[in-house]
């Protein structure tokens, strides 16, 4: 279970991007995070791995509070949230298992990284995972001979790869095309259900999250607007987190 | 009345002519300089000198080949050694000189740059005239030189390319709790190690021709026997020595352009 | 829950870089045979590094404290000569690029000016300054003026042949536009290829200044003026302290030179 408190930020004298957030998230529950650009999703994730230091408030996770944790604290907690990026964040120049092994740097020690070799174990689980996000067969292809969507489908590999507690996703198909992206949301819903995950994800097209998420939260300049239930959207709550527009092509949709 | 079109403000345009004017100066300047210190009579006379050295110079000594065999070897292995090493000693001084690697941005930082910024404004053959008096004349000398020098163009390019590296690459990895020496090997190694291997196949083309002279001051190679041919005027030597170098050189040049392609 | 396939491969090797086993052992050990030959065939005279050494520390200490008076005006003047050549040798090799890079730029000139421009350019390039400057020596005499044809020579391949580079990758659209106005030739490279080209023709130049520099330094070594031959002379007679001068002020002339450089690469940006 994940639980923040009070959590805030404020970039250099800029105003607060977060502003005292409050929000918990059980195991296996998948939260859509929506907001208009620049309220603070993105913030709001990257203080949750400390990718990004909060400046007050507390991340608690399955008991371990973040905030406190020291360099070697942090990267034992940073294996238990994996993270799934809008640009796929692969490095380019490798092939796909190490990019799917690299998910596993947390747990293996600086020679055995160098050397690329992982336990056994480790590359099992890769070839079951990549079997998984239907990649099959494509684990000496460089990162970068990928299409969007595969390469979407490696970074998700990437994260589950790290035995997460909780996924960070931050608007993980605004690169892809509709139904790329609705598979690619499948795919992540899918495996949250498998392993029991709990996850955070940022998301631009109110109609994709409402279909996929069992909760959404609307940020606004750093605060949460709204809570609750896809069906609980109405038009008015989407008027408080966009402020006024015509929605309907948004409400009538799933 | 028409308005006037002009492509600056008369102010700006004053400046430019000023500039241009202070430019001239300068040159003019620069030219005097030069002027005094020179024989005029032998100026005049280059191009019948010129005529005399060419036609001296055909056809080459071919008997003298054997003779620079060694010297042309010793010349390639100037240039390779050294540039290894230089890569060697670059590598770190590259990642502490680099914003985003740094560990010490205050401390080791400048110190990282201020090694770059000397190897860099002297010259290898500056660096050759210095170690002869150091380790004395040969090859070791030679080999020294050429990484001195090479150290600040290696690590002035390795740094540039660290610093323009795509970072989310790197958050990515540093996001899985991987540590820092791990981030740096799967998030900044793969992003640079083409730079690393282009750079490092130019810089050898390049030391190539600077270690064909390096004999002139005594730091080995075929320098030296290029410098005696000169002074007893043995052109039809000159002109095999010369011949020697050009081709060291083009096929260098050809290595060089095909592994960079292959990289890309 | 979707069952996961049991019998997953748990090895997994990198591909290799290169594929053939064969070649890639070929290879390794065609390198590490050239690595062992090499080095064993430096002859290191031991015995003389180790007499060495001592100078060499006193050379590093002498950075401490080097010695600008004691052979002033022979400093000042060689610096002066250097400054003096690099200057001209600058100016005209920039001059003289122009030309000779348009004329190898392929997409602009006829095939033969612009072969005649390409073999320029690549002897200008293979040439060593230092050879390059034997030559001149020989030719115009001792001095400065063989060290700024020297510089000059070279400067013309090193931004001719980056100019021609630069012509030919032009945007097409705005030459082809101006040429439909009916525009001269030369009205048309003023127009067209002009203003996409000055603002690398600048940086180059600069660069150039840089490195002119840098080469005038080393020229002196075979009589072609500048601080060179009062370096040597220093070295010679191991007077570190005015070897060190020397050394710092070239080093400071030439940040200098790089930090205002790139402030003016900067501005045109
Ligand atoms: N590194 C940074 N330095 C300074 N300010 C930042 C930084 N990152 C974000 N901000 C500011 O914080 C605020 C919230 O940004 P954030 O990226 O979290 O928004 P977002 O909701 O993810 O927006 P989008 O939907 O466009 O991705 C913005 O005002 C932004 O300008
Ligand atoms: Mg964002």
């Amino acid at each position: 279970m994940l639980r923040l408190t009070g959590l805030a930020k404020r970039y250099d004298r800029s105003d607060p991007a977060l502003a005292g957030v409050d929000l918990t998230v059980p195991d296996g529950e998948v939260v859509a995070l929506i907001g208009p650009s620049g309220a603070g999703k993105s913030t709001l994730i990257r203080c949750i791995n400390r990718l990004v230091e909060p400046t007050s408030g507390s991340v608690v996770l399955d008991g371990v509070d973040i905030a406190g944790l020291s360099a070697s604290g942090l990267r034992a907690a940073r294996r238990r949230m994996g993270m799934i990026f809008q640009e796929y964040a692969l490095i380019e120049r490798l092939t796909v298992m190490e990019n799917v092994l690299s998910g596993r740097l947390g747990y293996v020690g600086f020679w055995a990284s160098w050397f690329r070799r992982f336990p056994p174990e480790d590359v099992r689980r890769a070839f079951d995972i990549l079997d998984r996000v239907g990649l099959a067969g494509f684990e000496n292809k460089r990162a970068d001979a990928l299409s969007g969507g595969q390469r979407q489908r490696v970074g998700i590999a990437r994260a589950v790869m790290q035995a997460p507690a909780l996924l960070l996703v931050d608007e993980p198909t605004a690169s892809l095309d509709p139904r790329t992206s609705r598979q690619i949301m499948q795919l992540i819903v899918d495996l949250c259900a498998e392993r029991g995950l709990a996850a955070i994800v940022n998301i631009h097209d109110v109609a994709l999250a409402r279909h996929f998420a069992h909760r959404i939260v609307g940020l606004r300049k750093g605060a949460v607007v709204f809570d609750g239930p896809p069906q609980a959207l109405t038009a008015e709550a989407l008027t408080a987190i966009y402020g006024a527009g015509d929605w309907a092509a948004a409400t009538d949709d799933a | 009345m028409t308005p006037l079109w002009r492509r600056r403000t008369t102010r700006t345009q004053w400046l430019v002519w000023i500039g241009w004017l202070l430019g001239a100066l300068a040159f003019a300047q620069s030219w005097h300089t030069i002027a005094e210190t020179t024989e005029w009579d032998f100026v005049w006379d280059a191009p019948t000198q010129a005529a005399d050295m060419l036609g001296r110079m055909w056809p080459p000594r071919w008997g003298y080949a054997p003779a620079i065999l060694k010297p042309l070897r010793d010349t390639i292995d100037i240039a390779t050694l050294g540039t290894l090493l230089a890569l060697l000693l670059a590598t770190p001084v590259a990642f502490l000189a680099a914003r985003n690697t740094s560990p010490h941005a205050v401390l080791l930082r400048p110190i990282a740059l201020a090694i770059i910024a000397v190897s860099r404004s002297i010259n290898t053959l500056i660096w050759a005239l210095l170690l002869v008096t150091i380790v004395g004349p040969g090859v070791l000398a030679g080999i020294l030189s050429v990484a001195l020098h090479s150290i600040g163009f290696f690590g002035k390019l390795l740094y540039e390319a660290i610093e323009e590296i795509d970072p989310t690459q790197t958050e990515a990895i540093a996001a899985t709790g991987a540590s820092r020496a791990q981030v740096l090997i799967y998030g900044v190694v793969p992003q640079v190690l083409p730079t690393f291997a282009g750079v490092s196949v130019y810089r050898w083309d390049i030391n190539i021709r600077e270690s064909a002279v390096l004999g002139i001051v005594g730091a080995g190679g075929i320098g030296l026997q290029l410098n005696a041919s000169v002074s007893q005027l043995a052109w039809p030597q000159v002109t095999l020595i010369l011949m020697a170098i050009l081709g060291a050189v083009a096929v260098s040049e050809f290595v060089s352009a095909k592994v960079r392609a292959a990289i890309i | 829950m979707t069952p996961e396939p049991a019998a997953a491969p748990s090895v997994w090797r990198k591909p290799a870089f290169i594929a053939s086993a064969w070649v890639r052992w070929a290879l390794g050990i065609g390198a590490l045979v050239y690595l062992v030959s090499a080095l064993g065939s430096i002859d290191i005279a031991w015995g003389r590094v180790a007499a060495g050494l001592p100078r060499g520390w006193r050379f590093v200490a002498s950075f401490l404290a080097p010695d600008f008076l004691s052979r002033g005006d022979e400093i000042v003047d060689g610096l002066t000569e250097s400054i003096a050549m690099t200057a001209t040798a600058t100016v005209l090799g920039v001059g003289l690029a122009v030309p000779v890079g348009l004329g190898a730029a392929r997409n602009l000139s006829p095939r033969p000016i612009y072969l005649v421009c390409r073999s320029l350019i690549a002897t200008s390039r293979t040439l060593q300054e230092l050879i390059v400057a034997i030559f001149f020596v020989k030719m115009f005499g001792f001095g400065p003026f063989a060290g700024m044809l020297t510089l000059t020579f070279a400067s013309i391949g090193f931004i001719a042949k980056l100019i021609a580079e630069r012509i030919e990758s032009v945007d097409t659209a705005p030459l082809e536009a101006i040429r439909s106005t009916g525009a001269s030739w030369l009205q048309w490279v003023n127009y067209a290829i002009q203003p996409q080209i000055l603002p690398r023709l600048v940086g180059l130049s600069l660069y150039r200044l840089d490195i002119n520099f840098r080469e005038s330094a080393v020229l002196g070594i075979v009589g072609a003026g500048g601080i060179g031959a009062t370096l040597n002379t220093a070295l010679g007679r191991y007077e570190y302290d005015t070897a060190a001068a020397i050394l710092l002020s070239i080093i400071l002339i030439v940040l200098v030179a790089e930090y205002t450089s790139g402030l003016i690469r900067a501005r045109l940006k």
